[in-house]
């Protein structure tokens, strides 16, 4: 399969593009630091998003959807990355509309899909517990009552779960703490009796909730797929949004690097162009390497999925361990680059060393996506 | 039927009556290249008749204008012809740096007569050539060579030392940069010149390398006279074809991860290596930095190919971005420096013996590849070099 964009392909990125110079705004993610509790998404630039058809991009035409693939999807991100637009496409789109997309019945596809495409709804998929991602680690427990369910738990680092209406939650309906057997995904309101949403501001000015459910009522309508068979969807969510997040973290390591780049050719000391000495243009050059190995494993890992390929789920390990480590690199070496200005708040290039750190412990950093791959691998 | 399923069938006819059976199938007796030359061998007599064969069709160098010993295929007849090999399990064995190297250059700068005297003979494997760059004192900074070409009448009288001259000893012509201006700027004096090794004033000698092995020489050049006429492109612009020819080199290191041998005698793979070395025949490798270093590997390696595919999908669509070939270079000479320390260090006591009354030949061969891998990121420009030269052509970086 090419992994060179299409026609298709190449008209949204130039419309991604003209979007991301328009709206990408890195003041307002300093701006959210006056305000760190409070949980809204940005209507305008939402209703933008939703009005270029983005939102719509994975899902079946039956429900509102453009039926198109991750290799579309992968080329909005990639641009949303390059300007660190704050827009929830990744939460509400790759998580939870991934998890209502792969297990949802046909009533729960009916209900959320067209709302959460069309920007009504918001919904958000707690997942994690642990304080690295550690998929079965699950110990938010649903237990059978005579009618439904009760949830119970506690949840951290639930993206824009503070402005979510719904919550699509893992939990344990059997089996022991990390278990992969046993595991569940149910869907509550956000604003249900015993839920607790705790909003935080993150590092990079994104936002993230720790949750809390409290003997929580859950009906048997809302399990998403069959209990206690939760591990079989998640672990493929898991995986597509690995794919999906590292589209996002391409874009945003190729804007640290042009604009470092660009420094190197500027900024002067001892009476020459920095970007002419070799302690800095062979770090450079091998950062420039990293970017490209990066585009590739991106496009192929976003082709993979949308062709069903035997290996993808080998490809997206490889592909978000790659640029957990190239987006990681492409802030560090962009602070140090820059020099002193590299550590103030007034330049940019910090705001993508903090985005780094962020995206590169989601699903699992490279570690665990190497461990991943090795033990997919049989050894 | 269209022509290119003509040209499949007559392909497939024309295999089947001309590949001798001993040079087909899985385990053929074609060795994996045939470098060619005056000195080749062919003990095997139906090896040899299948080269003469390929080399009647044109069929060593088939996208190459029949004229110059190709066949004048399409790119597209040229895939036919490759799928229909391998579906028989054969190949053309002859490969050689005439024709990874000095042809492109020769197509680009030659004059009409030079191509005619020189690439049928590439082509059908009858004249190895040799490459004649590097010199003691001109390393990385290749353009300060000092090897110097006297013009006398008809003639170039050539004095000098040539160093790392891969296979010299054992071949036939060799091309060569020499000093033809030396009041010039360094990369306005050089020309591009090519010489019989027969001639009288050359001399070789093999250089053995950290690993035991001797693939390169120095070559010494004594009062040597080559005719005018042997000078590619104008007098003192030889710089701009050395350049496009260490293009061509960079492009073939780059390339020569891609396999084009299919018969190399199967040895243990890096995670088989790991498993003798931890007496863990299945399962998971209780050493976790061990399995991550195998999969670290694994992964680069994915990586290093899908950009491999999608530049050379970029090239053919116009979209080029032109030196990348100084990258694949850098890459992959580390990533398999990487992968033969990786696989020399797992196997542990077993490859520290050089020799001796007890051990193993594979053991040997681990330990010498880990050595001789050593060379990769020096040869055909040094990673510095490579990394100069993408801070400069492909960043735009100022000097």
């Amino acid at each position: 399969m090419s992994l060179l964009l299409n026609e298709e392909q190449s008209l949204l990125k130039d419309s991604a593009k003209a979007f991301v110079d328009e709206n990408a705004n890195l003041a307002s993610i300093r701006a959210k630091r006056k305000e760190p509790k409070k949980a809204e998404i940005d209507p305008e630039k939402w209703k933008k998003v939703v009005e270029l058809g983005w939102t719509a991009i994975p899902f079946s035409e039956e429900y509102g959807g453009l039926g198109l693939g991750y290799a579309e999807l992968g080329v909005v991100l990639e641009e949303l990355g390059r300007g660190l637009v704050d827009v929830p496409l990744f939460s509400n789109i790759v998580l939870a509309g991934g998890v209502l997309d792969l297990a949802g019945n046909e009533e729960q596809k009916k209900r959320y899909l067209p709302e959460l495409i069309s920007g009504t709804n918001f919904i958000s998929l707690a997942y994690q517990e642990g304080a690295r991602h550690t998929p079965n680690l699950i110990t938010t427990t649903l237990s059978e009552k005579s009618e439904g369910f009760t949830l119970s738990g506690k949840k951290q680092l639930v993206l824009d779960g503070g402005s979510a209406n719904y919550l699509i939650v893992v939990c344990r309906s059997s089996g022991a703490e990390t278990d992969r057997e046993g595991l569940s995904v149910v869907i509550v309101d956000a604003k249900a009796e015993g839920v607790v949403v705790k909003n935080n501001l993150l590092l990079d000015g994104s936002r993230a909730a720790n949750i809390e459910f409290h003997d929580v009522v859950v009906s048997k309508e809302d399990l998403i797929g069959p209990q206690g068979q939760g591990a079989d969807t998640l672990d493929k969510v898991y995986a597509q949004a690995s794919v999906a997040l590292s589209a996002e973290m391409l874009g945003s390591a190729q804007t640290a690097f042009e604009m470092t780049l660009e420094y190197l050719k500027v900024r002067e000391q001892f009476g020459a162009k920095i970007g002419s000495f070799q302690g800095l243009k062979h770090r450079a050059s091998r950062w420039f390497c990293e970017i490209e190995l990066s585009k590739s494993i991106v496009l192929k890992a976003l082709r993979a999925i949308d062709s069903n390929d035997a290996k993808k789920d080998k490809i997206a390990h490889a592909c978000k361990a790659r640029l957990s480590s190239s987006f990681h690199l492409s802030g560090v070496e962009g602070v140090q680059m820059h020099g002193g200005i590299g550590v103030t708040d007034e330049h940019d290039i910090g705001l993508y060393m903090k985005r780094a750190r962020v995206t590169e412990l989601l699903l699992g950093d490279e570690a665990f996506h190497r461990e991943k791959f090795a033990a997919l691998s049989g050894y | 039927m269209s022509n290119l399923e003509q040209f499949r069938s007559s392909t497939r006819e024309w295999l089947k009556e001309n590949c001798p059976s001993s040079c087909q199938g899985p385990d053929n007796s074609l060795p994996d290249i045939i470098w060619g030359g005056r000195l080749q061998e062919y003990p095997d007599p139906d090896v040899k008749d299948w080269m003469e064969k390929l080399v009647g069709k044109g069929w060593t160098v088939p996208t190459w204008p029949e004229k110059y010993g190709g066949a004048g295929l399409s790119k597209e007849e040229e895939k036919v012809l490759r799928e229909e090999m391998n579906a028989i399990g054969t190949y053309s064995p002859l490969y050689s740096f005439g024709i990874s190297m000095l042809a492109p250059a020769l197509m680009e700068y030659a004059t009409e007569e030079q191509k005619l005297e020189h690439l049928p003979k590439v082509a059908s494997g009858e004249i190895r050539w040799c490459q004649g760059y590097s010199e003691p004192g001109a390393g990385s900074d290749l353009a300060s060579l000092q090897c110097k070409a006297v013009r006398d009448g008809d003639e170039y009288v050539i004095n000098g030392q040539k160093v790392w001259t891969s296979t010299a000893d054992v071949s036939d012509w060799i091309f060569c940069l020499v000093r033809t201006d030396p009041n010039a700027a360094k990369h306005d004096g050089i020309s591009f010149i090519l010489i019989d090794m027969a001639s009288e004033g050359v001399t070789t000698k093999p250089i053995e390398l950290i690993s035991g092995a001797s693939p390169f020489c120095e070559t010494f050049f004594d009062n040597v006279r080559v005719p005018v006429g042997n000078r590619i492109h104008e007098e003192n612009k030889g710089w701009s074809v050395a350049k496009a020819l260490l293009l061509h080199e960079r492009t073939m290191l780059a390339e020569t991860s891609r396999g084009g041998a299919s018969n190399v005698p199967e040895r243990r793979s890096l995670l088989q290596v790991a498993r003798d070395a931890s007496a863990q025949p299945e399962g998971v490798i209780p050493d976790a930095s061990m399995r991550n270093e195998i999969a670290q590997t694994q992964m680069d390696t994915m990586c290093y190919e899908a950009t491999l595919q999608r530049t050379t999908e970029a090239a053919k669509a116009g979209q080029g971005m032109g030196p990348e070939g100084s990258m694949f270079k850098l890459y992959l000479s580390e990533l398999n420096q990487r992968k033969a320390d990786l696989r020399q260090r797992i196997n542990g006591a077993d490859s520290l013996i050089w020799d001796g009354e007890d051990f193993n030949q594979e053991d040997k061969e681990i330990t010498r590849e880990w050595l001789y891998g050593k060379a990769s990121t020096i040869l055909g420009g040094t990673s510095e070099i490579q990394l100069n030269i993408i801070s400069k052509r492909v960043l735009g970086l100022p000097d």
